[in-house]
């Protein structure tokens, strides 16, 4: 076990993965400067620039470059530096990356993983802040995963790689560096498709991911001060979403929120409403609450506190639930 | 620039010829092949057996020319119009007229052909054959990748993030610009202030190759030499081919409606077949009786593909639930029970 902050266990993770060598890292100022918040610093000293490769500033040609690697036989781990960046690369992700298996019935396929650092909070420039994952989690073929901590996200990292599909990996950007936890050595998977409970609760589900998920842990903290025992599930992956986790929780408690960085509308936390409603609707003993961000571009610096969901924002839903 | 040229139009040699006349006749043969294959295909669109079919009517020599310089063992990245040359490289003719039909059958050649299914989007695949052709030399492997595109793609964002990324890294792929005058129905002259297509390759550090896309032994030289560039480490390559097509954009278009039938046939008049015949009959190495039989093998050749792509039993109703992950995830296998006429749920 060592102690690492996220960026650290996701910089461990593609260590390890480049042991096999299909693999190859590929994207911008990924080499010599090792990534713009350096989860891949150190990798070019250590595996060459054939494997590690910085590229001219062009999104598409990362990811179809690195679909074309994956269909040959590789396993490229594409890097694009922000979720705001990603749109010039979405046609390849929509119209090839997420179809080629369909497209060829299972001729050809294209394992690999597209990392993404998204959500706001560090105060960045306009297009750095954006929590869009709902759009590919609306795109057939390919999958969708969201650690939210250190010990999860190299787990996670490395099943994504080993995944015969294709991964948009979501790395939530405030968390890269905000917490450090005992990351075990060596390879190890966290597995696809498979939610946790990170805290057991009697009253309240709260159901999250990525960034928002270390705030409603302080949410249920908060409640659990007024003797209101919340229950906190972390997705992991969006896409696809374990529903079985969240209907289990919710049948035991009867009362859900879900907390999500994303826009509102057709949010994730709207898919996990429609399910909570359809499998568990006669357990529930309130309205699902959504705490979402807003319909609207994420504001800049000095206001974006007032988008991001908060914990007090979470608990004040769960109180909902507990009055209706 | 003046395009690289073998046959003048009337068949009679230019230069000393690239190939022998068995590799002549062997292209002749090809093409022929592929023309049956066309015009079966708009034919039986018109009775409602293929769903929307893009002839490639004119460009014969450009895709058999250049996929015959290819290993069998490369990869191959073309668009819904080069069916002959994914023919050529190993496709088969029941799985073409499958993808037409509207079967995802179609997407998927003989194992050992690297020839990935059409790309319907115009411009995202050039990109795909530079990954795939660097992979290739990462793995230690001489595979070379081709990509087919027309002149409309030129003016997509991704021909030059692709040429650019072939360039730089000097990947074994070689661009193959069909430029057949029309983009639907934008002309060649409307989409690009460039003088020529091939002139483009200059500002991104590779060769740029003019070529008459309608001989096929000049289709072959160029493309041969490309490819051998990029075998051996000498990088990519844009090759312009100056081709023509002859039909609509698809079964779906009226190219009447854009273009003056004077244009056409003028064209018609350059056919690439027409010219191949008349340099074989130059040199006595063709008779009717010959393309007369190669008319025969190929009529029954496509008969029996389209009756094979006929015959395959429809997908069960909740097929395409299979076929989006290697393993049906969770929420697909649920979604089981929504199929109509199933008794999953």
């Amino acid at each position: 076990m060592a102690e690492m902050t996220m960026a650290q266990a996701l910089n461990d993770a593609l260590d390890l993965a480049l042991a096999d060598e299909r693999v190859v890292v590929i994207g911008e100022d990924v080499g010599t400067t090792g990534g713009v918040f350096r989860v891949t610093d150190g990798l070019v000293a250590r595996h060459g620039s054939d494997r590690v490769i910085d590229t001219p500033v062009a999104e598409s040609g990362i990811v179809g470059a690195a679909f074309g690697m994956a269909v040959a036989g590789l396993r490229p781990v594409a890097e694009i530096q922000f979720l705001g960046f990603a749109y010039p690369a979405f046609d390849q992700i929509v119209s090839h990356v997420g179809r080629i298996r369909n497209r060829s019935n299972h001729r050809f396929s294209a394992p690999m993983v597209i990392r993404i650092p998204y959500g706001g909070g560090i105060g960045a420039a306009e297009h750095h802040s954006e929590s869009n994952e709902a759009i590919f989690v609306h795109t057939p073929g390919v999958k969708v995963v969201v650690p939210a901590t250190p010990r999860d996200a190299k787990g996670l990292l490395l099943a994504a790689i080993d995944d015969p599909d294709p991964v948009v990996f979501l790395e939530p950007i405030r968390v890269y560096r905000a917490l450090k936890q005992d990351v075990p050595e060596g390879r190890y998977t966290v597995p696809i498709g498979v939610a946790a409970v990170v805290r057991e609760g009697t009253d309240v589900t709260i159901v999250s991911y990525g960034a928002v998920l270390r705030d409603a842990r302080r949410a249920a903290e908060a409640l659990e001060a007024e003797e209101v025992s919340a229950e906190v599930i972390d997705l992991r992956t969006l896409s696809p979403l374990d529903a079985d986790t969240v209907l289990d929780s919710a049948r035991k408690t009867g009362r859900v929120v879900v907390a999500v960085e994303g826009h509102r509308t057709l949010s994730v936390a709207s898919e996990v409403a429609a399910l909570v409603q359809e499998g568990a609707l006669y357990s529930l003993l309130a309205p699902v609450e959504r705490v979402t961000g807003f319909d609207t571009v994420v504001p800049l610096k000095r206001t974006e506190h007032h988008y991001i969901p908060s914990p007090d924002r979470i608990a004040a839903a769960a109180r909902r639930t507990l009055e209706a | 620039m003046d395009p690289i040229r073998y046959l003048a139009e009337d068949g009679s040699l230019l230069a000393d010829p690239p190939v022998g006349t068995d590799r002549a006749r062997a292209l002749f043969a090809a093409m022929v092949v592929a023309r049956t294959y066309d015009r079966k295909a708009s034919a039986l669109q018109r009775q409602g057996r293929l769903a929307t079919y893009a002839q490639f009517e004119g460009q014969e020599a450009a895709q058999i020319g250049s996929a015959a310089a290819l290993r069998a063992d490369d990869w191959m990245v073309g668009t819904y119009r080069d069916a002959a040359a994914m023919w050529h490289q190993g496709y088969g003719w029941e799985q073409l007229f499958l993808g037409r039909m509207g079967d995802e059958r179609g997407g998927s050649p003989p194992e050992g052909v690297n020839v990935l299914p059409p790309s319907i989007t115009v411009g995202a695949h050039m990109i795909h054959a530079v990954g795939l052709s660097w992979a290739e030399r990462l793995m230690g492997s001489d595979r070379i990748a081709l990509t087919y595109f027309g002149d409309g793609a030129t003016s997509e964002g991704d021909f030059h993030e692709a040429m650019n990324f072939a360039a730089v890294f000097s990947t074994p792929t070689v661009f193959l610009c069909q430029n057949n005058g029309w983009a639907i129905s934008m002309s060649r002259a409307d989409q690009t202030r460039s003088e020529t297509i091939a002139v483009k390759a200059v500002a991104y550090g590779m060769p740029g190759v003019l070529v008459d896309g309608n001989d096929a032994l000049a289709m072959l030289a160029v493309t041969t030499e490309a490819v051998e560039r990029a075998r051996s480490g000498g990088g990519p390559t844009l090759i312009e081919a100056l081709t023509y097509r002859v039909g609509p954009h698809t079964t779906a278009d009226d190219a009447g409606r854009y273009r003056p039938e004077e244009e056409v046939e003028a064209w018609r008049t350059r056919d690439p077949i027409d010219r191949l015949r008349a340099y074989l009959q130059q040199t006595d190495e063709w008779s009717e009786a010959w393309e007369s039989d190669l008319e025969v093998e190929a009529s029954a050749e496509i008969e029996a593909a389209v009756a094979a792509a006929e015959d395959l039993a429809a997908f069960d109703p909740d097929g395409h639930l299979g076929r989006a992950f290697a393993e049906p995830t969770r929420p697909l296998a649920d979604q089981r029970r929504f199929v109509p006429g199933d008794d999953h749920g």
